[in-house]
């Protein structure tokens, strides 16, 4: 018989994870009462998430500002798209593309982290800004003379994500509850999000984890210590890209039409802005600040217009407009009172006080 | 008696300036080898070009007959040579005991893979990378501040922990880039200590310091430089008394 001290201390965090569970799993029904825009929402959110974990391994773990991390998730979006969908007259499953997008991604991570092994800080940046949009371009100019990418008009009518009979385009009912497609695709979603945490957390405690590290307080004596800091920063570029492939995917398989529109550069501000803002090196503050750049806007989105026409009789500002400004100020304050973002690694939180704290 | 590293002819150029110049050395495996000169005489370069951060301009390095010269710093660590910082060179956000973990990584395999799904083999190479990392932290007298941040500890602390993460990478040579540079008379004697332990594990110690009374009581042999160039070679007591040596440190007698 277990005493009671120690069936305690096995219950409480067991009950804390259950009921976490039952509330994720509760959530897009709760959601779906709302609006099924709600759960798409939450989608979007999520597949934010999974950028902004792909983006913390480089940025946050290897210590390597990127600013073109969205031509990863362009990548992995245009893998899909091309191998499931009318345009070439493919349609492949997704579990064989998804993993394929991650591994083109991943390619395309070396590419861009091959030649900018000996930049770091401000030249970095502005290589990978470069590198983001030379991806961009690409796909739009790829119409013409051979048609790969469609062009500007973009790829439509992708295939919904199916596993064998169940198709995530329609609605099935079971238990007698409706799985719409969105809720679908909010599972599956759910899923890739634990499956992403788990090897995040996995990796940041490991040789490999450490390494990052060592690379990004100190590359000399990284290399001295015996780390061979080309492989260790080119598979941090290539971790994090394929993530975003995979992400990209599946935002190519929900939305079922893509264009490099999609993939524009405030697109992988935005995905900094959420690693940084969260927490940069911290998994938890990474999602939160993915959380809150997600919805935050698409709730003032839902607010504004109506409280604007209540107070001024019509709307003065667009919506998109006011984001952007709540957007700004929004960091503004946060690098200014906790710099560290708004849930810091501890080893970011020493960081920052050794700077500011003894200056003897 | 053999020689574990072998120097001929070693040269480095930093635009015109020739920082070493056609330097001989060998080393002999289980001594203490002492580096001196005056400032800017080419030790630290000579440091540098033997853990790889430079490439030599001229000459060859021959460590336990393989070729050093041209290879990448982590290469020569895998090769057996470790080195600390002139000016400490730590993880400094990072705890003591990350620092020397670190240091192991060079000896250990785990890669992405193993890192995921965290196999018996992963968990077992993980578990002696710490376990070893703590015997050096023990070794080096930080067992106690084992999660401190490493910038956090005093001087002689970060100096003897730098030693410790050069020591798990298994070095056969370990190069020590003014240890002693800030210590206090005790943690000068405490290193003392700490060299003769670490030589007696049958590591060759290839030591630069200015700390003379060290040097002299401690090192086997001493090789000096002065503007880049090798001036003396010998046993402590034959530099003590070397015209040359003397003259580059004090400057030459007034002519009468």
């Amino acid at each position: 018989m277990k005493g009671p001290g120690k069936f305690q201390a096995w219950r409480r965090p067991a009950l804390g994870v259950a009921l976490v569970a039952l509330a994720l799993l509760a959530l897009p029904f709760v959601l779906a009462g709302a609006g099924t825009t709600w759960v798409r929402v939450t989608n979007l959110a999520i597949l934010f998430m999974l950028l902004s974990l792909g983006l913390n391994i480089v940025v946050g773990f290897a210590g390597l500002l990127d600013l073109g991390y969205i031509a990863f998730y362009a990548v992995g979006a245009y893998v899909y798209a091309l191998l499931a969908s009318p345009h070439f007259n493919i349609h492949w499953p997704f579990w064989v593309i998804l993993p394929l997008g991650a591994l083109v991604a991943a390619l395309f991570g070396v590419l861009l982290g091959a030649p900018t092994l000996k930049l770091r800080g401000d030249y970095l940046a502005i290589v990978t800004l470069g590198f983001g949009e030379i991806v961009r371009i690409f796909l739009n100019n790829l119409g013409a003379p051979v048609n790969i990418t469609n062009g500007p008009r973009g790829v439509a009518r992708i295939d919904a994500v199916s596993i064998g009979e169940l198709s995530f385009a329609r609605t099935d009912t079971f238990l007698g509850l409706a799985f719409s497609g969105p809720i679908k695709y909010y599972y599956l979603l759910l899923l890739m999000l634990i499956a992403v945490i788990f090897i995040n957390l996995r990796l940041q405690n490991s040789r490999i984890g450490r390494a990052w590290e060592a690379v990004r307080e100190d590359e000399i004596a990284a290399r001295a210590t015996g780390i061979d800091t080309t492989r260790i920063k080119l598979l941090a570029f290539a971790m994090g890209a394929s993530f975003a492939g995979v992400a990209g995917g599946m935002f190519a398989a929900i939305q079922g039409f893509i264009s490099p529109e999609s993939f524009v550069l405030v697109e992988s501000v935005m995905v900094l802005s959420m690693v940084v803002l969260g927490g940069m090196g911290n998994i938890w503050g990474v999602i939160l600040g993915a959380l809150l750049l997600s919805f935050v806007p698409e709730m003032l989105r839902f607010t504004v217009q109506p409280i604007q026409e209540y107070v001024f009789g019509r709307m003065l500002i667009d919506p998109e407009v006011i984001r952007m400004l709540i957007f700004g100020f929004a960091l503004v304050l946060v690098m200014s009172f906790r710099p560290g973002g708004l849930w810091p690694s501890a080893v970011r939180k020493r960081e920052l006080s050794a700077r500011t704290g003894d200056k003897s | 008696m053999s020689e574990l590293l072998v120097c001929r002819g070693l040269g480095k150029m930093f635009g015109g300036i020739q920082a070493l110049a056609n330097v001989d050395l060998s080393i002999t495996a289980g001594e203490i080898y002492g580096l001196i000169g005056p400032n800017g005489a080419g030790k630290t370069t000579l440091f540098n070009l033997l853990t790889g951060i430079y490439a030599p301009d001229a000459g060859s390095m021959v460590f336990e007959g393989e070729q050093l010269a041209g290879l990448k710093s982590h290469e020569i660590v895998r090769h057996g040579i470790a080195r600390t910082f002139q000016n400490i060179r730590l993880f400094a956000n990072l705890s003591a005991l990350e620092n020397v973990m670190i240091g192991r990584h060079a000896r250990t395999q785990a890669g992405v893979l193993g890192a995921i799904l965290r196999n018996t083999a992963t968990r077992r190479e993980e578990a002696d990378i710490e376990a070893r990392a703590l015997e050096l932290l023990e070794l080096v007298g930080l067992r106690e501040i084992a999660n401190a941040a490493a910038g956090n500890l005093s001087y002689g602390d970060q100096r003897r922990l730098e030693i410790s993460r050069a020591l798990a990478t298994e070095p056969r040579l370990l190069a020590l880039d003014e240890p002693a540079a800030g210590m206090n008379a005790s943690e000068t004697q405490g290193l003392r200590v700490l060299l003769g332990k670490i030589r007696a594990r049958g590591i060759t110690i290839l030591l630069i310091e200015h700390d003379m009374r060290l040097v002299m009581s401690l090192c086997d042999r001493i090789l000096v430089l002065d503007h880049g160039e090798k001036i003396a070679e010998g046993v402590p007591a034959a530099i003590q008394g070397d015209a040359r040596v003397i003259e580059a440190y004090l400057g030459a007698p007034a002519a009468a």
